[in-house]
């Protein structure tokens, strides 16, 4: 069909000499097996969380506003952080399963699925914050536009504002939750059908409901890859627009630390950034308990650390730029906000930049968790050995996300504290109330997830099978990972292969015509 | 309506390809084919015609384009202007990220409902399957029984097991719906 072709310098996608029916038997075991006691024991310590997260909403919307340790200059805090921490690593998901399907990345298949289920997941805890932080929460349904009864005398209704960045963040991120949903589910039907095909008993009557009636025609599989290509075009563009939608919340103000043009692209690859990093966390943890090493391979491993190179370089510069801006533009509010609000530590930065003694910035170590986190540390992933082990990719990407929420927290708490008005100037800390749903959320985020880890296919079964010919261990027989001889031939292309043809790029010997 | 067909199974995509051609010159007509993941190529071997999914997203994103465009409009320059800062009240920078989300929302709902609907995917179907091992490894090519004589299924059987078929079976399906229009 012409589309067995791969280069011969591509590692394989699948290992293990998988056939089709492996492949079915592989990713459909954890849904026919009971849990262990491991899922279990997580699952637990996670619904614990869930309750956490259920008693902490309670409490604020019981008292009100006044549980969390806002002021009178700090008017939102975590929940904003939390908000815009979740929305972004949901970044990552959209990024996996459409951006990479246009540009016609393989190694998307082994995570997209997991991925997706990531971003919806993390969409639904950010959803909480706004929400919550309306204080009357039964009334959350004002915020959409529909004809109503508010506005009064006559035929008018009482409208939201369609001027703020407000509103177009209740519009991005519902759409962008609806969008996410719809592209995973017509994803997963065919899987499901797998599992229908194979379940017996109770199983199959859920699944067979799950799968919609899926057959595998021809037709249903022409309008599959179409709906896939078009979902992908539309959930490209929707998902730069959503963090930069969010990124309008602080960028549109006058508040200096905020009122900044370079937002939009670094908030975007902020949360790519950050999305990824969560996406590694899982990953890493999915593959060994549900032993799915085959699938989703080390290669796979080191093309997301190499998205978190990119993604963290943009934002290191984006900080960069910030401080320069700052400087360059002479304006004492916004030259403060940097130095005085965020830069100035007690003992190297502050004295070195003429910053007097007990005047440093108040949140000056979150400002450095920060630039440690994010600017620093994923620049180690230069280094090939880093960005394929296993233990320190891990390690990382947790780092990757504490750093990404103080980055949030930073923007936001950190402008906010010292307003216009010097007597008003208060430091902010959060109360147990704000601490139990931050992480109840998490509560929320994994439980979901590993309920999904349990009961949906975990990697998507379909695509893996499209790609197995392409991108499986026994059809990319010339790659030899750790022969390093043979990478400097492939630099220096002196290529000569054992089938005696020679020359950059051949065909693998499996390719037929 | 009833009807019975002959199903061929192959356990190989390459293989299968090969057949269709070889099917096809043979002269036996081809109904439908079922795969366990899509095939590149197959649905025009098989005469499937283009689908137009494509076309009903952009219709319906235009609408969504549109209905955000016009409400925002209307509801900001004739149900109720209000004065902000100055600001013209019609003002259209103001009503693109709206106008974006609507229409990409529009344009993703509208053509999913019509991939389910032009599918045959609803919740409510009760799945006939035809082979258990379609949606694992094996991939079928499903003949009109009906076309055949005797001496014509004879015939077709030997071109079957000739382009390389696993199993060729006999199957009648209650409620087959042919979505190959």
């Amino acid at each position: 069909m012409g589309h067995n072709y791969s280069s011969p310098l591509r590692e394989p996608l699948v290992t293990g000499n998988k056939s089709y029916h492996d492949v079915t038997e592989d990713i459909c075991k954890p849904t026919e097996t009971k849990g262990t006691p491991m899922w279990w024991l997580v699952t637990g310590i996670a619904f614990f969380f869930v309750i956490i997260y259920i008693i902490s909403v309670i409490a604020t919307v019981w008292k009100g506003i006044g549980m969390w340790g806002l002021n009178k200059t700090v008017g939102w805090a975590w929940d904003i952080t939390n908000f815009v921490w979740w929305v972004g690593i949901g970044h990552a998901g959209t990024l996996i399963s459409a951006i990479l399907l246009l540009f016609r990345q393989k190694w998307r298949t082994g995570v997209n699925r997991a991925a997706e289920a990531m971003t919806i997941f993390a969409v639904i805890c950010a959803g909480q914050f706004p929400l919550i932080h309306m204080g009357r929460i039964w009334y959350g349904f004002f915020i959409f536009p529909y004809p109503n009864t508010r506005g009064g005398e006559g035929i008018s209704s009482l409208w939201p504002n369609f001027n703020s960045p407000l509103l177009w963040d209740v519009f991005a991120i519902s759409t962008y939750l609806t969008v996410s949903l719809l592209f995973w589910y017509s994803g997963l039907v065919p899987d499901f059908a797998t599992i229908r095909d194979r379940a017996k008993g109770w199983r199959k009557k859920i699944y067979n409901v799950l799968a919609f009636g899926w057959q595998g025609k021809a037709k249903q599989w022409q309008r599959f890859e179409s709906l896939s290509l078009v979902l992908a075009g539309l959930a490209t563009p929707l998902v730069l627009s959503v963090h930069t939608i969010v990124s309008f919340d602080f960028a549109t103000s006058v508040i200096p630390g905020w009122h900044t043009t370079i937002f939009p692209p670094y908030f975007v690859s902020g949360a790519i950034f950050s999305g990824f990093a969560m996406v590694l966390t899982l990953m890493l943890i999915v593959r060994k308990v549900l032993k799915l090493e085959d699938y989703i391979t080390l290669a796979h491993i080191e093309s997301m650390n190499k998205v978190i190179i990119l993604t963290g370089s943009i934002v290191g510069i984006a900080y960069i730029t910030e401080l320069f801006v700052a400087w360059y533009s002479g304006n004492p509010y916004e030259q403060w906000a940097f130095l005085r609000n965020r830069i100035a530590d007690p003992w190297i930065f502050g004295p070195l930049l003429g910053v007097e003694e007990g005047q440093h910035a108040p949140y000056w170590w979150a400002y450095w968790a920060m630039m440690t986190c994010n600017v620093i540390s994923p620049q180690l992933f230069w280094i090939r050995k880093l960005r394929r082990s296993i233990a320190f990719t891990f390690f990382m990407s947790i780092v990757i996300n504490i750093g990404m929420w103080f980055e949030r927290f930073v923007i936001i708490v950190t402008s906010l504290h010292r307003d216009f008005l010097p007597s008003s100037w208060s430091y902010y800390s959060p109360t147990i109330v704000e601490v139990g749903i931050f992480t109840g959320t998490l509560g929320v985020f994994f439980f979901l997830f590993l309920l999904f880890a349990k009961f949906f296919p975990v990697v998507a079964i379909a695509e893996v099978k499209s790609i197995l010919k392409t991108s499986g261990d026994q059809y990319v027989s010339d790659f030899k990972e750790k022969d390093e001889q043979f990478l400097e031939k492939v630099s220096k292309r002196e290529l000569i292969f054992e089938n005696g043809k020679s020359g950059g790029l051949v065909p693998n010997p499996t390719f037929k015509k | 309506m009833a009807k019975t067909f002959v199903v061929a199974l192959y356990k190989d995509e390459e293989v299968l390809m090969k057949a269709v051609k070889h099917i096809k010159t043979a002269g036996v007509k081809i109904t439908d084919a079922l795969t366990p993941f899509p095939v590149h190529g197959l649905d025009e071997a098989i005469d499937v015609p283009e689908t137009r999914l494509h076309t009903a997203g952009f219709l319906f994103g235009l609408l969504g384009f549109l209905t955000a465009l016009t409400c925002m409009t209307l509801i900001s320059t004739v149900d109720w202007p209000i004065n902000y800062g100055g600001k013209p009240n019609f003002s259209l920078p103001a009503f693109i990220p709206i106008t974006f989300e609507v229409t990409v929302l529009f344009a993703s709902v509208g053509m999913v409902i019509t991939y389910f609907l032009r599918n045959g995917l609803s919740i409510f179907n009760s799945t006939e399957v035809i082979d258990e091992r379609i949606t694992d490894d094996h991939f079928a090519l499903l003949f009109d029984a009906t076309e055949f004589t005797d001496e014509g299924m004879a015939k077709v059987n030997n071109i079957l097991q000739e382009s390389g078929a696993v199993e060729v079976n006999m199957r009648t399906m209650e409620k087959y719906k042919n979505l190959n229009r």
